[in-house]
């Protein structure tokens, strides 16, 4: 999946180790620490319902901002362009201040502790057996492509041998997530939030200096890949040519609409950050607190890309040279002195692990709390599934670590892979979103939607895309069109079935679907809730209106 | 598709449970607060790369474009983790009173 090239062996020194020791050591000291306050199983899961909206906001966006991300994001930068930018202020941000503004009522006053389980109290079992076996398959893996990457990343910069690299990482993930659960990964993604920006910034800014600003990029770039490189939407009309292989039409629907929406909002790992908040007030801000550096982080991951494709031309260019991703590996080798560089090390390190902590947290949530719980081992004491948990995360990690190495010989399988789990949250938005605005939608619609979209989804994306029955330019092209396969044909499915089977009676839904309120939703606000920074809806349409004037001088 | 029959019991069961949950819950009154890891190892770092900083050498300068990059990178992340301290010192965790505790 990354293919990072030779001589990217980065001159690390004493200095750089130390600062990577101290971080490891951290690490392991927030579990220890986070131990004790580990009592009940909502403490393992969603640390008791407990944290601060700034907190488990900081999480939300740090879950989000792996490693894969970070690397994937400049290595689009290189290869499209500014164009990069709609995966934050049009594929991020509308879908962050939905989900805290509409459906976090539901979900945090629902008192549900998983997305699956919201199915379980909308749909019924069903639809709740089918994704939480989806899900707890597809983080597990998704965990294990991570530590793949890692390793990878490690052997070319550092020139670690990847088992060295899979264990070592896997094992204080384990470590910290078995003695702390969801704390300690929240914590140690609040860390890596600072760690990472104190390393992409500096980067930033030596970068911009040696390539002579902005203009200096703007300049050099245009001239070679032409003016639209540098622009937002010029050459997205329907029927023209562009870097991206996708128009405006996909790019709202596509990208703005089911496939973020589908992320952003059905995501366990991400919403499980929010689910963590101390009150519903919290937990309506926790997306909306991360939609802000959301929307700046392109300065500092995008524009990097573009100062390595001026520094290195030849970047993506030949099978063996230097590739898109090795954009920002390739600008801490050239640009940062010892010091800054162990700091940038340990930050990628940091976001790889929070990366994998956060689909391993979210997993051992739902094998154990919908899946063993409530299908295998019911009514048990409560301390019986917190060693559950405590043991299913070390499972989690130890198949996460054996994927990593099944990864390493079957890299292109592997790739495919993530497209396709990334298909699975559509067809699961497309199930909450009519599950939550249309009330007669029968407990069967919700089933067959979500089996019926994830079907579609995979068809278009190995058959009519990778066998050529449809002509889609790019990859990501295709993944535009399949999600919005997924969700049409979901809908549909949904609609259709509907007519014909039965609906829950009205009282059963009570908070589950719009327009209707949940006990929850009626417990006062916290203390100082009401200020008036504090509320919801001036964060969110705040978040909006900022991510569309970002938009304009690209635009022009 | 029979999911309707005991849909209602079960749900009303698992909001109880988590409340009951909630209540029995520790992570308010025990867990540390991540403003101190924070400031701490900010603090740590920020010290470390200062001095990096401060005994660069010429060619440290050079490969950062002629910007001693570890001293202003140093002393913004001394400035952070100094801020998280000051920031906890001001309005410290005010831990919600603990009922029972059985322990």
């Amino acid at each position: 999946m990354l293919h990072l090239a030779e001589g990217l062996r980065l001159p690390t020194n004493g200095l750089d180790y130390t600062l990577l020791g101290i971080y490891f050591a951290v690490v392991l000291g927030i579990g220890f620490a986070a131990r004790r306050s580990v009592k009940t199983s909502l403490d393992f899961f969603l640390s008791g319902r407990s944290l601060p909206a700034w907190i488990t906001g900081l999480a939300f966006v740090a879950a989000n901002l792996g490693a894969t991300e970070i690397l994937g994001m400049a290595a689009n930068g290189a290869q499209y362009g500014v164009y990069t930018v709609h995966w934050y202020w049009i594929g991020a941000i509308p879908a962050m201040v939905f989900l805290g503004l509409v459906m976090m009522p539901f979900y945090y006053g629902s008192k549900v502790r998983s997305v699956p389980e919201f199915l379980l109290h909308r749909f019924g079992p069903s639809s709740h057996l089918l994704s939480s076996i989806i899900f707890a398959v597809s983080s597990v893996l998704i965990a294990g492509v991570n530590l793949y990457a890692l390793a990878l990343v490690l052997k070319a910069l550092l020139g670690w041998e990847l088992w060295i690299s899979i264990v070592v990482a896997g094992f204080f993930v384990l470590a910290y997530i078995t003695l702390g659960g969801l704390s300690s990964a929240i914590y140690t993604e609040v860390l890596q939030f600072f760690v990472i920006l104190a390393a992409l910034i500096p980067l930033t800014v030596v970068g911009l200096k040696r390539v002579g600003g902005w203009g200096g990029i703007s300049d050099t770039l245009s001239g070679e890949k032409g003016g639209a490189f540098m622009t937002a939407w010029d050459g997205t009309g329907i029927g023209s040519a562009n870097p991206l292989g996708a128009n405006w039409l996909t790019i709202v629907l596509g990208l703005g609409f089911v496939m973020s929406f589908g992320y952003w909002t059905t995501n366990f790992a991400e919403v499980q950050r929010a689910l963590s908040a101390k009150n519903l007030s919290a937990a309506k801000r926790t997306p909306l607190i991360a939609a802000f550096p959301k929307i700046f982080i392109p300065a500092v991951v995008v524009i990097p890309g573009l100062i390595a494709l001026v520094m290195e031309p030849t970047l993506g260019k030949h099978e063996d040279g230097l590739q898109y991703n090795d954009a920002i590996p390739v600008l801490m080798r050239d640009l940062l002195p010892n010091g800054v560089l162990g700091i940038a090390v340990t930050g990628l390190l940091a976001a790889f692990m929070a990366g994998m902590a956060a689909n391993i947290s979210s997993f051992n949530t739902v094998f154990t709390n919908d899946i063993w719980a409530a299908y295998l081992k019911k009514d048990q004491p409560d301390e019986y599934y917190v060693r559950t948990a405590r043991w299913v995360t070390v499972v989690g990690v130890l198949i996460g670590m054996g994927t990593a190495f099944i990864a390493s010989s079957f890299s292109n399988i592997m790739n495919y892979l993530q497209t396709l789990f990334s298909f699975f949250n559509v067809p699961l938005f497309v199930v909450f979103i009519i599950g939550m605005f249309w009330k007669k939608t029968t407990p069967a619609a919700g089933f067959w939607g979500l089996l019926s979209g994830t079907a579609g989804a995979m068809v278009n994306y190995f058959w009519f895309y990778k066998h050529g029955v449809i002509d889609i330019p790019s990859d990501q092209g295709a993944n535009f069109v399949s999600s919005i396969v997924a969700f049409v044909l979901g809908a549909a499915v949904m609609v259709v079935v509907t007519l014909f089977t039965r609906s829950k009676p009205v009282e059963e839904l009570a908070g589950l679907v719009y327009g209707t309120r949940s006990p929850g939703a009626e417990e006062p606000p916290g203390e100082g809730d009401d200020a008036w920074y504090r509320r919801p809806a001036l964060l969110g349409w705040g978040a909006v209106i900022l991510a569309a004037l970002c938009y304009i001088p690209f635009s022009f | 598709m029979n999911d309707n029959s005991t849909e209602k019991p079960a749900a009303q069961q698992v909001a109880t449970n988590v409340e009951e949950l909630e209540r029995r819950s520790r992570t308010a009154a025990r867990l540390f607060d991540v403003r101190r890891i924070i400031g701490g190892l900010f603090v740590v770092y920020g010290v470390l790369v200062t001095l990096a900083g401060v005994f660069a050498s010429d060619e440290d300068l050079k490969k950062a474009q002629d910007i001693n990059i570890n001293l202003w990178t140093g002393l913004a992340m001394l400035l952070l983790g100094l801020g998280f301290l000051l920031w906890l010192r001001l309005s410290p965790t005010i831990p919600p009173p603990a009922p029972e505790d059985e322990e």
